[in-house]
């Protein structure tokens, strides 16, 4: 490997916030940040696009770059990958960290092909070996784990939330906050209109003990029948996967996951769920886990603490019939 | 324009091959991915709407002509087989990208959809990446859209419920999430006479941009493995009866049964 090919120390991170805080995301990637700055001495930095008030709270960062600029105000594609890219390029870190949220999924190719640097996507592990980077992604919606290297003086690897563990430590000191500013970006084809709040309408499926979740292996609205009877007889809302809310077999509120609710119930109950990494988002922290899958291979089966085979159309009548009696 | 891709389904048993560096692809079944689905009916209510022309695009992956065919049959006015492609291995996104690139440009439609995101999307995302290449306006997670003259008015999904909607100035690349309704379903007999018909434009892929050389070499699978399974749940096997029998008294046990 030739010279030209030493990747800088520095890591940047690119900063979440929705408006009033910062996305728990940036504090995950910040400790995984740490964890690969530890041996080289690299400086962990943040480049955040708005919400110049919480840049105090982004703590133990070397440094933060606050992209502060009317065209950034509200989200925007466009806007956010010029601002992003002019960052990335002005600082020439080895490594930028982002995540699959919309603005990471928004930014990341585009940021690829403009740096340029090679992309890993769905990261879930991450580490150096010697100037490589090494990262871990989980593809085929987590039945597979590939170990990626990347022989690049820079790349850009866009992490999975929840993968990495990291708390909010603004305590950890108050790091030194430079302001970008946008000048000669150019006009955007793109422009923000409104952004919409959650309807804070219909179920609450947050504040249960137990959830009867329900995904794509219920096969129709008909078919709901049988779960609805199980919710009531525990007592418990119904909870779903993405597929189910899409189709509009049930209304969004009820929707677990990623784009959906977050939720840590007592119990979740999974029906016909496979536990796509965007569905795991949103439930694997909850008390106690029991999936029910037809696919032994289920990746649901790897976060619950029960599992079973059965058929869910011969399971959750019986079920029910056990709650019941 | 959608751009579709085959996946292998996520319902059979994935095995990395021989040497480690790809998933076993000679038995598996493939299916439309299911974001791709998405945007391909949202294309379809776009050209209800407005009368656009749709054209489906896809590189010549396995099984990919049942999938061209059937968008035929759902309304599609056009397909192409992008044909001279890497076959019956793991295409990285940025090799797609820069393969779709020039034919994007040459064909310039008014509006690029595609899904979201594939499980195959080590490297990068399409939409993004062929924004990217084709410096054009994109937009990830769509979960609305309208056109109009030629602005685009677009509902990106932020996640937790909340949402952001724009104004694009066309043309541009949009991944889609979720089309307004569910993807329709084409009847047999109608994929069947699509098929007939013929009507698969066949044409050979341009050579892909350059500048997506680095970034694809730079990306190497070391291993591709199936996840420890050290946190595997415990199973809890028998007839129906018994498991349910069982998950009662777990849940029993911790107090979350009423009666
Ligand atoms: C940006 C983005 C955001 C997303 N946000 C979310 C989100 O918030 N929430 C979410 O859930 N998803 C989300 N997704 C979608 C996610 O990627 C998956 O597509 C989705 O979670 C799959 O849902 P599912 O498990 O119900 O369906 P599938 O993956 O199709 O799984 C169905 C399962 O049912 C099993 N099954 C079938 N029949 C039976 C039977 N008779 N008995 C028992 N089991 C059976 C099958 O084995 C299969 O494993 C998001 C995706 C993207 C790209
Ligand atoms: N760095 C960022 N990461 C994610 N979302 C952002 C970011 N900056 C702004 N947004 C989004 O854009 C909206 C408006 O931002 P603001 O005007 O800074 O409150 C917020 O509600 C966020 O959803």
């Amino acid at each position: 490997m030739g010279e030209e090919n030493v990747m800088s120390d520095d890591i940047l991170v690119i900063a979440e916030h929705d408006g009033s805080n910062v996305v728990d995301v940036t504090f995950e990637m910040l400790s995984a940040a740490r964890e690969l700055a530890k041996d080289s001495g690299g400086k962990v930095l943040a480049a955040m696009a708005g919400g110049a008030a919480l840049a105090g709270s982004l703590g133990a960062f070397d440094r933060v770059y606050l992209i502060d600029d009317p065209a950034v105000s509200n989200y925007s594609p466009e806007a956010f990958e010029k601002a992003f890219t002019h960052v990335v390029r002005d600082v020439d870190p080895g490594l930028v960290l982002t995540s699959t949220s919309t603005m990471g999924l928004d930014l990341a190719g585009g940021l690829s092909v403009a740096w340029p640097a090679p992309l890993v996507s769905y990261v879930v592990g991450l580490g150096r070996e010697g100037d490589d980077v090494v990262a871990t992604s989980q593809i085929y919606g987590g039945k597979l784990l590939a170990e990626v290297v990347v022989d690049s003086p820079h790349a850009i690897c866009a992490l999975i939330a929840g993968s990495f563990s990291g708390q909010p430590s603004p305590e950890a000191g108050s790091p030194d906050v430079e302001t970008v500013s946008l000048e000669g970006i150019g006009p955007s084809r793109t422009s923000a209109l409104a952004v919409h709040e959650p309807d804070s309408g219909g179920v609450d499926i947050t504040a249960a003990d137990i959830l009867v979740s329900v995904g794509r292996g219920i096969g129709s609205k008909e078919n709901l029948e049988i779960i609805e009877e199980l919710a009531e007889a525990l007592g418990a809302p119904l909870a779903a996967s993405r597929p189910v809310t899409d189709q509009g077999w049930l209304s969004k509120p009820h929707q677990v996951g990623k784009s959906g609710k977050k939720v840590k119930p007592r119990a979740y109950l999974a029906f016909g769920i496979s536990g796509a990494p965007e569905h795991l988002e949103g439930m694997r922290d909850s008390e106690l886990i029991i999936a029910c899958n037809t696919d032994p291979d289920a990746p649901i089966f790897d976060v619950a603490h029960y599992g079973t085979t059965v058929d869910l159309f011969d399971l959750v009548p019986e079920l029910t019939e056990c709650i019941q009696a | 324009m959608v751009l579709l891709k085959q996946l292998p389904d996520l319902v059979e048993e994935l095995e990395p091959s021989p040497d480690g560096t790809d998933i076993d692809r000679e038995f598996i079944k493939f299916i439309l991915n299911e974001f791709d689905d998405q945007a391909l009916e949202e294309a379809l209510v776009t050209k209800e709407s407005s009368g656009a022309e749709v054209i489906v695009v896809a590189l010549d992956e396995p099984e990919v002509d049942q999938v061209l065919y059937t968008a035929l049959a759902k309304g599609a006015d056009r397909a192409v087989k992008l044909t001279g492609v890497p076959a019956g291995t793991w295409v990285p996104t940025h090799l797609r990208a820069a393969i779709l690139a020039p034919f994007v440009r040459e064909l310039a439609p008014d509006l690029v959809l595609t899904g979201v995101q594939s499980a195959e999307d080590l490297d990068g995302q399409l939409a993004s990446l062929l924004g990217g290449y084709l410096d054009l306006p994109h937009a990830a997670v769509v979960v609305g859209l309208e056109v109009k003259d030629s602005i685009a008015r677009v509902v990106q999904e932020l996640g937790s419920g909340r949402s952001v909607e724009e104004q694009i100035t066309l043309p541009a690349v949009l991944g889609i999430q979720a089309a307004s309704q569910a993807p329709r379903y084409a009847p047999i007999s109608k994929i069947r006479q699509a098929m007939q018909a013929g009507g698969l434009e066949e044409l050979e892929a341009p050579a892909p941009v350059d500048s997506a050389d680095i970034a694809i070499a730079q990306v190497r699978i070391r291993r591709l493995y199936a996840p420890e399974k050290s946190t595997h749940a415990e199973m809890l096997t028998g007839d129906p009866g018994e498991v349910a029998t069982r998950i009662a008294e777990i849940l029993r046990s911790k107090g979350l049964v009423k009666a």
